[in-house]
């Protein structure tokens, strides 16, 4: 049956469409973004292949070039003409690439826009090599030689004995690390520790002479500590320095990089399909559990995925008690009326309130307020370092805590309003006092919701930036709040968080491009995390309606 | 047997009591422990509001002045000018006989005392009052600069004594100005690289010196290198008193107690005369002038108890001329004293008839009048804090008070009305908070942070409103139910998305790809609902048999490739409608052909950011309201003949309004509190302008860039958790309203 053009329009199919228009469109745009942080997170891991060409610029002198395919746009060809580029009158619009062609320390741009019709004798050769290096970001170029002390080494294959030499300068380079980071920094500690013993002995006035020279026999202990690192260290140092590899770059330039300042050198376009795969594991895997470098733009993201899940477990460790009683409270023990209903109300904006105004709550009064009284009362010798008078960690979670709370309120009274009746009742009749009630049949059975609650406070807690950009979070810690000097856990150490990251290296960072993929990888990570939460908080809450629904027929 | 308890139970008697004890004691301490536990979350929550309002309340507070102790000795009569140092413990002052007097403010005693010139001394002149140079001028047309310097000793006690001592930085020997006349006023400038310095001789001839400033090599020592004397242009009037503005370009000279005559020292000397204005309307004199903090706002007093401020103000030529920005009223009786504070835009002004004020210009406040003396003032001393200050009477005695004024550059004038502040050519809403030097004069108004915030919120309802709202009517009332169980959480998993993220993606990705496609993102807005309209009609002329293929309900599934097509259509476009309609730029054709300027931060792309993240929160509710319309509603409409549109239209809409008003509050709301998107898809420009392609500060994005910077319990500070606690009081509000109506109309389901 067909319908004529007026009835369709009378009967307001039109309009019909628009609203499935906008359900389609809400849910294109959601899946897009998903999908677009998927591909461009993910696939900064993937080898890409390293193309030698010839570059021919509108208005100047070819060029060799050598680098990575990075994206591709169409302009329009007046942009370009005011740009200062000659191009051809009929020409509306041409197609361009974005090259990476690393070698900042020698171009002094490591990202060029090169047009794709001047591209010519495009070839992928076996042997171009990529160097991720500690600074200056990558070098592309051609292995010319190796190099042990100024003197170069003579061998059958020189990849073979490049990658070997490499892997050597990183066990060696581990081992540095390990004595600057864990030895060195004990006694660092300990010599803070030291000086703050003295301090409070001497605001006290209890400072004699027998402690004072007790002392200065721990400092010289530690000392002489110091004194044997350093040695090694030394040591460590001038082995690292050994080895250095020649290479040339695209434009001819011959330059030596000593192997101490490689992370990784390797030949993408000489991989097979498994290689690249292994490659592509071993990079994703080393992006999960390496330091940063190069002021975050390059490395992994260990340290922010280490903070935001540590504070994330103290919030939680916060939360729940606090939520789950103020939730038994309203529901159980409070007298029903337009007292708790105000209560209700109250809670349920609370999660409405934006979250920098939880984060000038804590920093003025965590903060300053609660921090400062601590310091003053228990830390008179830091002084005038503040010790938790400070942003920091203990500051974030209760923060974040207090912002999370509404959701495990609501969601723990919302469990506990679904408790059928009977249950109760049944408990009350067999003689259990009501917090016997309580302890035996009600919570157990309102856990699930209790996780929930409990689950989309992590959810939220896990991707809040704003408060804690006020109360703890750093662009970088020079130290992890989790170590191995007692008291082990540092709650006034400020910490890293994984939200506050993309923040600083998408906004903050000097080289916004070099930077970018790392951005996409780390927001692909915190959704797919936040994702995985919030679907599994879901399933949990409609199990449970199951159940309940199956305990009231 | 034996019928016992125990031996019925298998307990005794008493055990089983004591266990009931016990029992009944848990019972009762989990009830104690709950309510506090319940309690204190409560109390929580209650003390975010009042802890922000605690540290805003300050801002109201009016000031005060206490009166510590008087000064025995009669520490400054006949001075010439009088001056404390930071820590308000030491005074100076400086005598016409030749002395330079350091006294304690404690009692008044003097401490040390220097003579300088050993002859009379005319006129003194200082820098600005923040500095501690001077210059002083004695009868016979001589000059010297000295600066006065402090040093903290600490005895073995630890008890600190200041040690006060006089020093000439530019060479103990005179510099002869003015040729054997005495000087009666002086003004005298130390800038970065010059010194200038301007007397008044008794024959009332004005001479000017211009210097140098050299620094050794070998040396920090600073030389000055002179230039001759000037002679500027006759007054035409006699002068009562010499300035310099900090600048060093204008001189204003005071004239028979009724204009200001100026000077532009930039120009030759004989065209260096710009203006005379006429100062003060009436039958008023002027009776003192003096600068305010900065060297750029005069401040005249007259003999009725007003005092004006003044500032040369640019007009559209590029001339400028002297303009009267605001006034100030003390009493009715003639102002004797004016002194300007140290570190901010304020002063201290007193009269003959005992009354101080203490008042701050940028925020128009007088924050305090008070008569402290039954004889006129004759001297007032600011200290560098402004926390002390010493009022000497006519009748020679003086006093040291200690002033509380916390806050006064805070008014509702200076945070909501346009103010007109210094080197500004009209009144205007400005967001300037902090700056490196002293001198600099705060503008605290949030208008542009409040304006930024709405419009923020504007753009992101424009987009979220219509496809949020479309988005629940269809999937609450039009589709199938197995499509719905997916869609919802789909939809509702963008609310969970972090977002720090979106504004990670507007900031980096959208706002370059709207710059270099604008007219293609225009055209996705456009052409995405004429695709869809056409799809539909295409599908209602298709044959029977494909269009019963997809069940009614589905029409979102076909719309997806129509939705995706029509973006990637528009996106290829771009180029070519640029090409064709804006001569290949579009955004050089805003600027140019329309003027409007364009961000690559700004409003539009807040506005598609934002509205996504807004979209779920009211999605998610208008979509419970609607699917909450009873079912026998919609069955009695459609019974009777009315088309599903319709039904929905008269029947479902009407009964769900409620819920989608609150829904769209609580989207408001959240849209209005966000952070990070603002401040990542921003420029965040504190600017008061509607144009969709400009930059904004919202209120919440202005308080994550400047609270770690803010210095703790400045008006600054407290400012901006003012600006928290509106954001709190603004949200919770409209969320309060939302969620009441809300809970009314789920009453009311409940019912039918």
């Amino acid at each position: 049956m067909k319908q004529s053009t007026k009835i369709w329009f009378r009967q307001g199919d039109p309009w019909i469409w628009l609203n499935a228009g906008a359900v389609a469109i809400s849910v294109v745009m959601v899946l897009g973004l998903l999908f677009m942080l998927a591909v461009r997170g993910l696939g900064h891991f993937w080898p890409h292949a390293v193309m030698d060409a010839t570059y021919t610029p509108p208005n100047g002198q070819s060029y060799r070039i050598v680098g990575e395919w990075v994206e591709d746009e169409r302009v329009s060809a007046i942009r370009l003409r005011e740009a200062g580029m000659d191009i051809a009158e009929e020409v509306d619009s041409v197609q361009r690439i974005l090259i990476k062609t690393g070698n900042r320390d020698i171009s002094g741009l490591d990202f060029r826009w090169i047009l794709q019709a001047r591209i010519s004798d495009i070839h992928y050769p076996e042997n171009v090599m990529t160097v991720e290096r500690r600074e200056w970001g990558n070098f592309y170029g051609y292995l010319e030689g190796l190099k042990e002390k100024g003197v170069s080494v003579r061998v059958e294959d020189i990849y073979a004995e490049l990658d070997s030499r490499i892997e050597r300068v990183l066990s060696l380079q581990e081992k540095i690390v390990q004595i600057e980071k864990r030895d060195i920094g004990v006694i660092n500690y300990q010599l803070e520790r030291i000086r703050l013993k003295e301090r409070s002995l001497e605001i006290n006035e209890k400072l004699t002479a027998s402690a004072q020279a007790e002392f200065q026999v721990e400092r010289a202990e530690l000392d002489a500590q110091y004194q044997y690192y350093k040695g090694q260290l030394d040591n460590l140092y001038q082995e690292v320095s050994r080895d250095s590899l020649i290479a040339t770059s695209m434009d001819g330039t011959v330059s030596e990089i000593r192997l101490s300042n490689i992370v990784k050198a390797y030949r993408t376009n000489n991989m097979g399909i498994l290689q690249k795969l292994t490659f592509y594991v071993v990079q994703f895997y080393g992006f999960l559990t390496e330091d940063p470098r190069e002021a975050n733009t390059e490395g992994g993201i260990f340290p922010a995925i280490f903070g935001t899940v540590l504070m994330v477990i103290l919030m939680s460790i916060i939360v729940t008690p606090f939520g789950v009683v103020a939730a038994i409270y309203l529901r159980e023990y409070a007298k029903q009326g337009w007292l708790t209903k105000l209560i209700r109300i109250a809670v349920n904006n609370l999660a409405g309130v934006p979250s920098i105004v939880y984060g000038v709550f804590g920093l003025g009064f965590f903060v300053y307020f609660l921090g400062g009284s601590i310091d003053e009362l228990f830390y008179p010798e830091a002084s005038p370092s503040p010790v938790f008078g400070t942003p920091g960690l203990l500051w974030s979670s209760i923060t974040l805590a207090l912002l999370t709370l509404p959701v495990v309120i609501v969601a723990t009274e919302e469990g506990l309003s679904r408790i059928p009746k009977s249950v109760r009742e049944g408990s009350l009749a067999l003689g259990a006092t009501k917090f016997e009630t309580l302890w035996k049949v009600v919570l157990p059975m309102s856990t699930p919701a209790m996780m929930t609650g409990l689950i989309l406070a992590i959810a939220r807690a896990a991707g809040e930036v704003a408060p804690l950009m006020l109360v703890g979070v750093v662009k970088l810690a020079p130290t992890l709040p989790l170590d191995g000097n007692a008291p082990f856990l540092h709650l006034d150490r400020k910490f890293m968080h994984l939200g506050f990251h993309i923040y600083d290296v998408g906004f903050q960072s000097p080289n916004v491009e070099a930077a970018r993929p790392l951005v996409y990888a780390t927001a692909f990570l915190l959704v797919a995390v936040i994702a995985l939460l919030n679907i599994t908080a879901v399933l949990v809450r409609n199990r449970l309606r199951e159940r309940y629904r199956a305990l009231e027929t | 047997m034996e019928n016992t308890f125990e031996s019925r139970f298998g307990v005794s008697e008493a055990s089983m009591s004591r266990l009931r004890k016990i029992r009944k004691a848990k019972d009762r301490a989990a009830t104690v422990g709950i309510t506090i536990g319940g309690l204190s979350v409560v109390f929580s929550i209650c003390l975010i509001f009042f802890y922000l309002l605690y540290e805003v309340i300050p801002l109201l507070m009016p000031a005060s002045i206490v009166k510590e102790h008087s000064l025995q000795e009669n520490v400054s009569t006949d001075s010439l000018f009088s001056v404390m140092e930071e820590q308000a413990e030491i005074g100076l002052s400086i005598h016409r006989d030749g002395q330079v007097r350091f006294y304690s403010t404690h009692d008044g005693n003097p401490l040390y005392i220097e003579r300088i010139f050993g002859k009379d001394i005319t006129a003194v002149s200082a820098d600005s009052p923040g500095k501690r140079v001077l210059s002083l001028a004695n009868s016979t047309g001589e000059v010297i600069i000295v600066q006065h310097d402090y040093h903290s000793r600490y005895a073995d006690n630890g008890i600190r004594t200041i040690v006060p001592s006089v020093h000439y930085p530019y060479g103990e020997e005179p510099i002869e100005l003015v040729p054997g006349e005495s000087i009666k006023s002086l003004a005298f400038r130390d800038g970065d690289t010059n010194v200038v310095i301007a007397a008044v001789s008794e024959k009332n001839r004005i001479f000017l010196k211009r210097f140098e400033k050299i620094t050794s090599f070998l040396s920090d020592s600073v030389e000055l290198e002179e230039s001759p004397i000037i002679e500027l242009p006759i007054p035409s009037e006699r002068v009562d008193n010499v300035l310099i503005s900090s600048d060093q370009r204008w001189l204003f000279l005071v004239e028979a107690s009724k204009q200001v005559e100026i000077f532009d020292l930039r120009n030759s000397v004989e065209a260096m005369r710009v203006g005379v204005v006429p100062l003060v309307q009436q039958a008023a004199n002027i009776t003192v002038s003096t600068f305010l903090l900065g060297g750029i706002s005069l401040l005249l007093g007259d003999d009725q108890g007003n005092i004006s401020q003044w500032f040369m103000v640019k007009n559209g030529e590029g001339h400028s001329s002297l303009e009267k920005v605001r006034e100030f009223s003390l009493g009715e009786s003639p102002i004797t004293q004016i002194v300007s504070e140290h570190r901010r835009k304020g002063f201290v002004a007193g009269d003959s008839d005992g009354n101080i004020g203490l008042f701050n210009t940028t925020a128009e406040h007088v924050s305090l009048t008070q008569r402290v003396s039954h004889t006129g003032i004759s001297q007032i001393v600011m200290s560098p804090r402004g926390d002390n200050i010493v009022i000497q009477s006519d009748d020679n005695k003086a006093d040291f008070w200690k002033v509380n004024n916390e806050h006064p550059e805070v008014s509702f004038m200076s945070l909501w009305r346009e103010v007109w502040y210094e080197n500004y050519n009209a009144p205007g809403y400005v967001w300037q908070s902090s700056s490196a030097s002293n001198d600099f004069e705060p503008k605290f108004s949030v208008v542009p942070l409040t304006f930024g915030t709405l419009k923020a919120a504007f753009y992101a309802m424009l987009l979220a409103t219509p496809l949020a709202i479309g988005g629940a009517i269809f999937t609450a009332y039009f589709m199938a139910p197995s499509l719905r169980q997916k869609v919802k959480p789909t939809i509702e998993l963008m609310e969970a998305m972090p977002t720090v993220i979106l504004g990670f993606l507007a900031g980096l990705w959208l706002a370059p790809l709207i710059e270099s496609n604008l007219p293609g993102i225009v055209s996705i807005l456009v052409l995405t609902p004429i695709f869809i309209l056409l799809t539909a009609y295409g599908w209602s002329r298709l044959p029977q048999d494909v269009r019963l293929r997809i069940p009614s309900g589905w029409e979102p599934v076909i719309l997806i490739p129509v939705v995706v097509g029509s973006g990637a259509l528009s996106m290829g476009i771009s180029g070519s409608i640029e090409e064709l309609l804006f001569g290949g730029d579009m955004r050089q054709w805003l600027t140019n052909d329309l003027g409007v300027d364009f961000d690559q931060r700004n409003s539009m792309v807040v506005g598609l950011a934002m509205g996504f993240a807004v979209i779920p929160t009211i999605f998610s509710i208008t979509e419970d309201a609607i699917f909450a319309v009873p079912k026998n509603l919609t069955f009695g409409s459609l019974a009777l003949g009315a088309s599903p549109w319709q039904t929905l239209v008269r029947v479902i809409l009407p009964t769900a309004s409620p819920g989608i008003f609150s829904a769209l509050m609580i989207g408001l709301g959240r849209a209005v509190g966000e952070t990070m998107i603002v401040l990542m898809a921003t420029g965040n420009t504190p600017i008061m302008d509607m144009n969709i392609f400009e930059g904004l500060r919202t209120l919440s994005a202005n308080i994550s860039v400047e609270m770690p910077e803010a210095e703790v319990d400045s008006s600054h500070f407290r400012i901006l958790f003012l600006s928290g606690l509106v954001l709190f009081i603004f949200t919770f509000i409209v969320n309060t309203i939302g969620e009441t109506v809300r809970q009314r109309l789920r009453e009311k389901y409940g019912s039918l």
